[in-house]
This record gives C-alpha cells, structure tokens and sequence, in this order.
C-alpha cells in the first residue's frame, strides 16, 4: 500500500510499522514524479537510483529494529542545498555541472530522520526571484494552474509538494522565498528564526537573511521537518546554541489565551474586495477559535523593501564573487586571468542576478557605503524594533503572505513588480523572525478560470517557533481551506 | 642637504596554530600542494567559516606584549577584490574594529640603545593561497602560459601588523623587526620564518629635511625577503629619494619591489587601478565580545617577554649587550637561566655557567641545555658552592660534567665525597710543608730568582690537597713560606 498522498507522518508510522516499505513509498513517488512532471517540470535533477537504494538500506535498518520519526518520507531538496555527490547548480548555468562535495547539516539531520531525497528542486537562479522564471535551468508550473508560476525562489520545492512528487521539500527564504511559494500552491512554508537551522551548505544568497525551511502539506509535517532540522551547528557560525523544544507533539485545537496582532499598515483593501474578504475571514476564523484580535503598529513596515534590496543585493554580491571559473564551476575562457573571470561570469550569470550584483556592489562603493548599507543597517535595526513593540501587545501577528495568488508567467516584466511580491514577508526577514504561511482560502484571479490559493502569515517573536506551529495548526485543522480544490494533475492515490 | 628618513613597517605574521583560521584544516608549511584543503578554505559554494579560537588567544597574546589596547568588542569584514588564489574573491579581515589597536614595540639598538615605535593596530585575517607561475623562465606573471595555484596557505591565520611611521633609519627598521619576531616567537604565536613566508613584511619610507615636521612623499617597499634585504633596501631608498631631491627632482609616491640582485628599488608597473575593498561586516560571523576575564586568563599564562628581560639582563644584572640578546635569543634557554638564578642569587656567575660550560657541553653532545639531565635547582646549587667558596673553579667544572652525565645534585656529591675546599690552616699548611719538603730543589731555584716555579709549586700543593684547597689561600701560605 503506497500511500503518496498521505502526510509525512502518516507515512513514518506506517513505515516504521513495517504496513509498507520506504522502497514501495519511493518507488510509487517516482512513478508520480514521471507521470506529472513533463507538466509541472518541479525537479532539476530526480534522483531515482539513489532514493531506491536509500529507501532499501532504511527497510533494512528498520527491519533491524531502528524507528525514525521521518521513515521513508519522499523529500525534495531545493538546488541550492549540497547533496555529496549530486549536481547542486542553484538554477544556474554557473553550477549547471557542480558536484557538491559535501552535504549541508539540514539535509543531513533530515536524512537521519530517515526522509529520502528524490529529486532537487527548480528554484529562481541564485534564490533571487519571486516566481521560478529566473531560473536558467528549466521551467517550473503551479499545479493548481499550470498557465501560472508557483512562486519562488523556492518554486520547484512547492511544486513538488503540491503535485505529489514529494511529502516535504525543503526550501530556503531570504525575503519569503519559502513562503510565497507556499501560499502560491495551497501549502505550509515556514522559516524559523534566523540562526534556528545551520546555513552550512546552503548556497548563500544574502547570508544574514538566508533560512532553510520546510514546505508542505500540512502544520504537522513542518513541525515534524523542523523538529528534525533545528538546533546548534558548530559549522554555522551564525547558528543558534540554544535549547530546541520539539513542536510536533504541542500542537493544539484551539487559540484560547492568544492575543493575535494585526498590522494597521498592512492594509488589505487595496488588494482588491475578494482577497480582502479571504483575509477578512481569516481574521473571523481566529477570533471563532478564541483569539483575540488586537491591532498593532509596524511603523517602518513600509521601509522594508528598500532595506532588503540593499542589504539583500550588498552580500550577495560578495557570496557570489567566487564564481569566476578559477576553482569550480563554468569556465570560459580569456587571454587572461581577469578575461576568463569576466567571460565566465557574463555567461554564467543571469540577467537578475547581474542587477543584484551590480546594485550591491554600488551600495558598498566608497562614497556610496554609508549612504546605502549603513542606512540600510540601521532602517533593519528599527524594523526589528518595531516588531518587539508591536509583540508587548500580541503573542503572533497575523498577515497576509502575498498580496496576490500566483500569477500567469511572463505578468510582471519589470523587476520591481516582481519585488512587491515579498512587500508583506521581507519585513519579518529582516527582523529574523519565524514566521509561516498556512493555506487560508482561494479566489479566482481576473481572467483566470480556476481558484487560486492564497496564504494566511503567522509570525511569533523570537524562537517563538512552538506557538507558532500550535496556532497555524489549530487554524488549519479548523478551517480546512487546503482541501477546498485539487490540482490540475490528475488526482494522486490515496 | 641633511635629511632624515622617516619609516613605517607592514607586516604580515602567519600564527601557527594547528588549524586554519575557519576551517579544520592542517595549519602546516610545506606539504603537498593542495593537501590541507576543504570545502571552507576552498571557497566551496554553501560552505561556512568558524573562528579559531586559538588564533584569538594569539591576537590577544600579542596586543598584551605590546601593551596594545584590547577592545571589548572586535568583528571581522570582508575585504572584496579578485585574485585567483583568493578562493572567496573576499578576504576575511577586520577593518574598523581589529582586535587590537595602538600598542608600541620597544627594541634596542645593538648599543644597547632601547627605542620606542608605536603600533597603530595588530588585525586578524585569513592568508591567501600560493601563485606559482610558469612558462615564462623567471617566474614572473608577464610572459608565462599558465599558472598554478596551491591553496595549502589559503586560510591559515595571518596577522597583519601597521606601525607608526616612527623609525628614522634602517638600522631602526631593522632593530624593529627583530623585536617584533623574538618577541612574537616568545608567547609562541609564530615561528615567524621569512624563508618560509610566515613573516612577511613592507616599508613605507619618505625622507625630510632635518628638523622638518611635516612628512615628505612615500614609496612603499616590497619584496623584501630577509631582515639583510629589508636594510639593504630601506637604505638605497633613502639614497634615491635624497638624491632625486638635491637634484630638485620630486619623489613620485608608488610601489616599489627590492632587487636583490641588482641592488635596488624598482617601480613595480602595476596596471591596477585604486582599489576600492568594499569592506562590509562579514555576514557569516557574528561580532566577537573579548571579556576583562578572558584577557586576564591569557595573561596570566605569558611567558616573559623579551624587553623584560633585557630591562633585567642588561640594566639590573649589567650583562653586556650581545650576552644579553644571546640570552634572549633563544628563550628554552633564557627560562633555564631564569629558573638557575631563582635559586642561585648570582646572575653573573650563572650566565658564566650557562653561556660558558653548559653551552660547550650543550654544544658537543647535541643536546639543548633545557633538555639535558642537568636542572636548574642543581645549577644554581653548584652556584651556590662556587659562591660561597666551598669549591673552587675547577672542582666545579669537574661537577658539572658529572652532573650532565647525570649524577644528578653537586651537594650531594661534594657532600659525599668530602670535595668541599679546605679553608683549614692546619690542613693546608701540611699540603704545604708535605710539597716543599719533597720539591727542595725547585725551592732552591725559586729562591735563586727563578720566579715560574712558583706556579708549578702552587699546583703541586693543589694536586697534594686533590684540588680542595683554596687556590688563594694556597698562594699566600707558599709566598709566606718561600720567604717572598
């Protein structure tokens, strides 16, 4: 009995109670991976040989005795994540052959939990992007409309998730790459606090923002990823060295006790009458299951963009200045070595990560630094401050994910429509919160013929994670707005 | 005209920890090209740094012997530009906060003069790996094929220190320098080996006429590869600038490499434009807080430091100059003497000792003093009886051979043996008597005026008493007896 479609849990137990193999759970994954994949193109590379002998090796241990909580659990790994021995080519022509030599902390504490990666998943070149069409490697649909992107960076991650080719996917949020994605195809995304799972591994893109999370199909399953991948790692620096209470087994029915903030400056009526009423209801949902709507203020909420795209772009264009074709990766050619850095980097990088790079590198000029990044630096410290305000008032703050559903490809040409996409995550990045994005109702999108998911954000204070988890999933369990509508695949078996 | 030079020193000092600076690689000179390396120090896309904190506790060690400033709060910044050894195409450095800032190197001249140079800062960062270029015959970047890169030096510790523009000749620099290795040697942080490329340093020199304050341009000097070259090129500097200046010529400022070989200074043609290092706070690693208690902690574990021990050597205990830095020089030995003089209270005799027989010995068995069967409580123990005339000189210099031989405390020897010198009237007067009545004729011939036969009578009595008679006291009895 392969059961695909069940929760990662659900698959753990029944794996760890010898009712089916990891072997039978991959293999019916593969299966679903070659039926739906020439539509929905979530993976850069599947990884049906290893995941077979992965899946064997677990059986095996199984039947030897051992129990993991996250037993033959498919899993998909965003690019960006090193997996020893497979290419890892971050969505671009510059890694299109890169080998990792090594396996990033979180990929490994999910491979202990005994989850099984099957493929690595499409994502916006370098995690810069909104919507998978930066990706220089392939083209990645939303199951739920396959005319429309299923967000990004973390694009491949939600679309395998959502299309049945993986339980979780793992994924990385920089200014709501996780997230975003997440409400884009009806799924949880979340990203702990900054420094809660190890960076070590993860590709950087901006390295004080960057945060690996899980996507998936339910609460449940995030809190079951995240109990796995969280804690101290002697290889981050960056990483937290502070207790990690597991969140799976807290998880709650009802929100009596919380006080839930909204944001006066996240105005939803400017998001047009029907994504209002979704967000108006999700705020009636809360309050039915016995929160208390208080309403908060995030003064320099609207700084937020501005302050991302220049701290964001400043670091990346330091983490990326290694790719010049000397140690790894594409190399073309030149008279010289300055030739063959310039060439290399002309071909291998894309359009927008050039302009992320090229903005950086003005905001750190001489002349330019304190205008810029340190301003910058200092709006960030404000934004963090404003939410340590706002939460003397509220336990979590309630947000929408994104201010629209997914949108068909090629909609927003230029970049800065692009950029309003993360207006309502980038905020919680920059004060390094956890936060989480849970399926909260669907609307059907001016010309679009099926409804579109949208996304309700939680966020919680600091290392808040396991109130957090209790209350998405208490909302979730109350609302049940996942199971509304299917995809546009054919249905996976139950 | 008159001028004065007026020169600062850069130098880079690889710390020899036995790890690199953020990864867990080998910190080793020499082996294999691309052996000691890793994902860290390769610059590998995904991968992390993570300090040392053995390269801290150095950085804190150094700022404590130049009684530099440690702040409380200390981070590390990238500095971006590309180089094709640099695997990150950033160095991992500090910028505005190092972990040590002011501080002063106090040297002394080979008179024995002790000058000052302030420090500005002593920073942390990461070394760079090795270029090696070919196909152009001399090893030069122009004209080769390819090149080569081995990045076994890529991440180890480097600390780069900047003085103050405060010496005023080579034979300062120079001083300088040496200061700053024997002292870096003695808290252990560095072998700081030119040959091997862990110490590492550039002069920035200008000249002014004498008496001027104001500072005239600087040239910066390069490619200095041994303390001889760093004098040599610092002086024909000085010349060429005096020179271009009494012709009425101006000194262009610009980077100079030393020719060894040829002697001189030579503009170093670099097609690069002024580099802007767009430093920023490195994401990757948080601030670093250097607690009161941690400094103490370091502190409390410092070896002595060589001013303090030439302040001692030379000024408290009057040794000469070239003792004192011979001393100084080889620390294993310095804290074997130190340890001696604990228990002898005679420095002067010690080092006689110690600089004297024990070198000798040390010398023709091969084995360092430090290490040889003889410790410094029986050292200063044979001090002790030299001093208080229980034996004399040669006795002694018979000890000290048993006891490298491992016979262990000279007080237990004499004690055993019954070796301490006689003093005893009685006693040495019968050694006295026992030799002239059994050297009659060599009495006559002293008394017939042949004065040197006074020396063989001397050392017939000391034969007699089997070396335990004071030499002194025997003189003045044979001279009281000879009637002379």
């Amino acid at each position: 009995m392969a059961t695909i479609a069940k929760s990662a849990a659900e698959i753990a137990r029944a794996v760890n109670a010898r009712e089916c193999s990891a072997r039978e759970i991959i293999d019916a994954t593969l299966s679903r991976i070659e039926a739906v994949e020439p539509q929905v193109g979530a993976y850069l590379s599947v990884l049906g040989r290893q995941a077979r002998e992965s899946a064997d090796a677990l059986d095996a241990r199984i039947a030897a005795g051992e129990r993991f909580p996250l037993a033959g659990v498919p899993l998909a790994v965003k690019d960006n994540l090193a997996l020893e021995g497979t290419v890892t080519t971050c969505g671009s022509k510059m890694l299109e052959r890169w080998v990792a030599p090594y396996t990033a902390t979180a990929v490994r504490s999910m491979l202990a939990a005994g989850a099984i990666p099957v493929g690595k998943a499409n994502m916006d070149e370098f995690a810069m992007g909104s919507s998978c069409e930066n990706s220089a490697l392939g083209v990645t649909r939303n199951p739920y409309d396959l005319q429309r992107v299923p967000g990004g960076s973390s694009g491949g991650s939600a679309a395998s998730v959502a299309a049945y080719e993986a339980t979780i996917a793992l994924g990385s949020d920089t200014g709501g790459s996780i997230r975003e994605p997440a409400a884009f195809c009806n799924l949880v995304g979340f990203k702990p606090t900054y420094g809660r799972i190890s960076r070590y591994g993860l590709i950087a893109f901006a390295s004080s923002l960057d945060q690996i999370g899980p996507l998936t199909r339910s609460v449940e399953d995030a809190a079951l990823a995240y109990d796995a991948m969280a804690g101290f790692d002697p290889m981050d620096a960056t990483s937290v060295d502070r207790t990690v209470e597991a969140t799976a087994g807290t998880l709650r029915e009802d929100l009596r006790g919380l006080r839930i903030g909204v944001v006066k400056q996240f105005d939803t009526h400017k998001l047009g009458a029907e994504i209002d009423d979704v967000y108006d209801r999700a705020l009636h949902d809360l309050e039915a299951l016995g929160a208390e709507i208080v309403e908060v203020e995030l003064p320099t909420a609207d700084y937020g963009l501005a302050t991302y795209y220049l701290i964001a772009p400043a670091e990346c264009s330091s983490n990326l200045a290694r790719f010049d074709g000397v140690r790894y990766g594409l190399r073309v050619d030149g008279v010289d070595v300055a030739e063959m850095n310039e060439r290399t980097r002309a071909a291998g990088f894309g359009p927008e990560v050039k302009r992320r790079i090229l903005i950086g590198t003005y905001a750190l000029s001489s002349g330019y630094y304190d205008a810029y990044y340190v301003r910058a630096q200092k709006a960030r410290t404000l934004v963090a401050r404003d939410f340590a305000k706002a939460f003397e008032r509220c336990d979590l703050i309630a947000a929408p994910a994104t201010s629209s559903p997914a949108f068909r490809f090629k909609s927003k040409s230029d970049p800065y429509s692009m950029y309003l996409m993360d207006y309502y995550t980038i905020p919680m990045s920059l004060a390094g919160l956890p936060a989480l994005s849970v399926p909260c109702g669907w609307v059907t999108p001016e010309g679009g013929e099926r409804p579109m998911p949208l996304g309700l954000q939680l966020t919680a204070p600091l290392f808040a994670e396991r109130p957090l988890l209790a209350a998405a999933h208490a909302y979730e369990r109350a609302t049940k707005h996942a199971a509304k509508h299917g995809t546009q695949l054919p249905e996976a078996a139950r | 005209m008159k001028y004065e030079a007026v020169i600062g020193i850069e130098c880079h000092v690889e710390l020899k920890t036995a790890s690199k600076m953020f990864c867990g690689c080998a910190n080793r000179f020499g082996a294999e090209p691309n052996t000691l390396i890793c994902p860290v120090c390769m610059g590998m896309p995904g991968s992390l740094p993570v300090p040392n904190a053995a390269a801290i506790e150095y950085m804190i060690r150094a700022g404590l012997a130049f009684k530099a400033a440690i702040p409380a709060y200390s981070k590390f910044d990238r500095k971006n530009y590309f180089y094709p050894d640099m695997p990150k195409n950033y160095q991992i450095s500090q910028y505005d906060m190092p972990l040590t800032q002011g501080g002063v190197v106090r040297y002394w001249l080979e008179d024995g003069t002790i000058r000052e140079c302030r420090l500005t800062r002593i920073h942390l960062e990461e070394d760079t790996g090795k270029s090696t270029h070919a196909g152009s015959g001399d090893g030069r970047i122009a004209g080769s094929s390819y090149s080569l890169v081995d990045f076994n030096r890529a991440g180890v510790p480097l600390m780069e220190c900047v003085s103050e523009p405060d010496l005023r000749s080579a034979e300062e620099a120079v001083a300088f320098l040496e200061m700053l290795r024997r002292t870096l040697m003695a808290i252990g942080v560095s072998d700081v080996k030119m040959e091997e490329g862990s110490l590492r340093c550039d002069a920035n020199v200008s000249i002014r006429p004498i008496g001027s304050e104001t500072y005239g341009t600087k040239t910066e000097i390069k490619n200095m590869n041994s303390f001889r070259s760093v004098r040599r090129a610092i002086e024909s500097e000085i010349a060429r600038q005096s020179a271009m200046l009494d012709a009425g010529e101006r000194i262009v400022q610009e980077t100079l490499g030393w020719d060894e070989a040829n002697g001189t200074t030579i503009s170093m043609r670099s097609k690069e434009l002024a580099h802007d290092y767009r430093y920023f706070p490195d994401p990757d690693l948080v601030p670093m807080e250097i607690s009161e208690e941690r400094v103490a902690a370091v502190r409390a574990k410092m070896s002595p430091l060589p001013i303090d021990r030439f302040e001692r050597y030379a000024k408290e205990y009057g040794f000469n100059i070239k003792q004192t830095t011979q001393l100084i020089d080889a620390p294993e030995i310095a804290d074997f003497f130190d340890r001696t003089v604990e228990v002898s209270k005679h420095p002067q005799q010690t080092q006689n000792f110690v600089l004297g027989d024990l070198s000798r010995l040390a010398n023709e068995s091969g084995i360092a003093i430090h290490q040889s069967p003889v410790s410094p409580e029986h050292l200063g123990e044979l001090v002790t009886l030299v001093e208080a005339k229980t034996i004399n000189s040669k006795i002694a210099k018979e000890l000290l051979a048993r006891m490298w031989a491992g016979e262990g405390s000279p007080k237990a020897i004499v004690e055993r043996e019954g070796l301490a010198q006689t003093s005893d009237p009685a006693a040495l007067a019968r050694f006295v008597d026992e030799v002239l009545a059994a050297n009659a004729a060599s009495v006559e011939e002293y008394r017939a005026g042949k004065s040197n036969v006074f020396g063989f009578l001397v050392g017939a009595v000391m034969k007699n008493s089997r070396g335990k008679a004071d030499p002194a006291a025997v003189n003045a009895l044979l001279r009281e007896r000879l009637g002379g």
